[in-house]
């Protein structure tokens, strides 16, 4: 039975706790927001390749808390070159979750390079991303890796190339941004480090 | 006596508590570069291409850290379309351009990016200080960290290709 990517995205994020999360442009923020949208998530609208290196930074300015990005396969291969950067700063608490459908799913579902044959968990293994999956039916590993396992940690997870109903998270970025930050560094958020 | 440029930024970043300092190299940053690198205060990152700089930046940000991207001027065109996250967000961003494709320059392909960068740079709502000698270097980086950090702006401080100095590709090798 074929893995469906709300249930996929629902299930990582069940009693998410503390968890930091970061989703890429396009269908995996919808996911996100389905599974119930949360201050402490930061769904892009946009930046497209760049979720891997948002949960790289946050990752870098909140050692103590988990990060886990979760994105598509299409923005994924448009910033391969993060996974090298992050398999050498070596977060230990980070870990990119590609929910992978193969398919440009915003433009009318083209096929991505995933569809053939490209390995995306290959290829992060090779960027020294310590702990790498590809899963197509037990989620088990993943939750383990994305609250537990020290990472960097990788995990693409196959899914059906479903086309579903859109479930927007606001659009406004100042908000998303603000909220995000308030809800991470309380009070604190609205002044600068120096003065705190 | 020219003054000690990347010594005075490096006090500057220090100064002002920055945490995070991203980078594609290049041949002028060589020496600020090492001296992030051997600040324990700071987590310097290398990137494969600028436009990760963008991403790194904003998840620092987001966690509550300060951060700054250094890169040459022919990074900044790899940075336009991202660009439009820090503006629709109002990220604070920092940018330090080290100049090519203007006086002294010898490889014509650097010239397209070098004669636009600020241009590029102000397209996409990205404030430019422009650096022509080394004495000014510093004082830009200052204000540039000040207003990003107050206003939640996007400043790019610009350094004059006649300040790093380089005039052959031998002498960029030697360096």
């Amino acid at each position: 039975m074929t893995l469906r990517r709300r249930a996929v995205v629902t299930e990582l994020l069940r009693e998410r706790g503390e968890l930091l999360v970061v989703a890429g442009l396009g269908s995996t923020s919808w996911d996100i927001t389905a599974a119930g949208d949360s201050p402490l998530s930061f769904p892009t609208w946009g930046a497209m390749g760049q979720a891997a290196m948002i949960g790289l930074g946050l990752a870098l300015a909140q050692p103590a808390r988990r990060v886990l990005v979760i994105t598509g396969d299409g923005e994924m291969l448009m910033g391969l070159g993060s996974l090298a950067t992050i398999g050498v700063q070596q977060p230990k608490n980070l870990t990119v979750v590609v929910i992978d459908n193969e398919r440009y799913g915003e433009t009318g579902m083209q096929r991505t390079h995933t569809a053939h044959g490209v390995d995306l968990a290959a290829v992060a293994a090779a960027c020294r991303i310590n702990n790498t999956l590809t899963v197509s039916a037990d989620l088990g590993p993943v939750r383990e890796m994305a609250y537990r396992t020290p990472g960097p940690n990788f995990a693409a997870i196959k899914v059906s190339d479903e086309k579903l109903p859109l479930v927007l998270p606001p659009k406004d970025g100042v908000l998303l941004k603000a909220r995000f930050r308030r809800a991470l560094l309380g009070d604190s958020a609205d002044v600068l480090p120096e003065e705190r | 006596m020219q003054p000690d440029w990347p010594q005075e930024v490096h006090r500057e970043l220090a100064a002002a508590g920055v945490r995070v300092v991203g980078y594609v190299p290049d041949a002028g940053h060589k020496r600020l570069i090492e001296l992030c690198h051997g600040d324990r205060t700071m987590r310097a990152v290398p990137l494969t291409t600028e436009e990760e700089g963008i991403g790194l930046v904003a998840g620092a940000w987001l966690g509550g850290e300060k951060s700054v991207l250094l890169m040459q001027s022919s990074g900044v065109g790899n940075l336009v379309n991202v660009l439009g996250m820090v503006k629709v967000c109002r990220f604070p961003l920092v940018i330090v351009v080290t100049m090519r494709g203007e006086q002294g320059e010898f490889n014509p392909w650097q010239v397209p990016m070098g004669e636009n960068t600020a241009r590029v740079l102000e397209t996409m709502s990205v404030a430019v200080r422009q650096a022509g000698d080394a004495q000014t270097v510093a004082g830009h980086v200052h204000a540039a960290l000040g207003l990003a950090y107050e206003t939640q702006g996007a400043q790019a401080v610009l350094i004059a290709q006649r300040v790093i100095g380089i005039k052959s590709f031998q002498e960029q090798r030697n360096q």
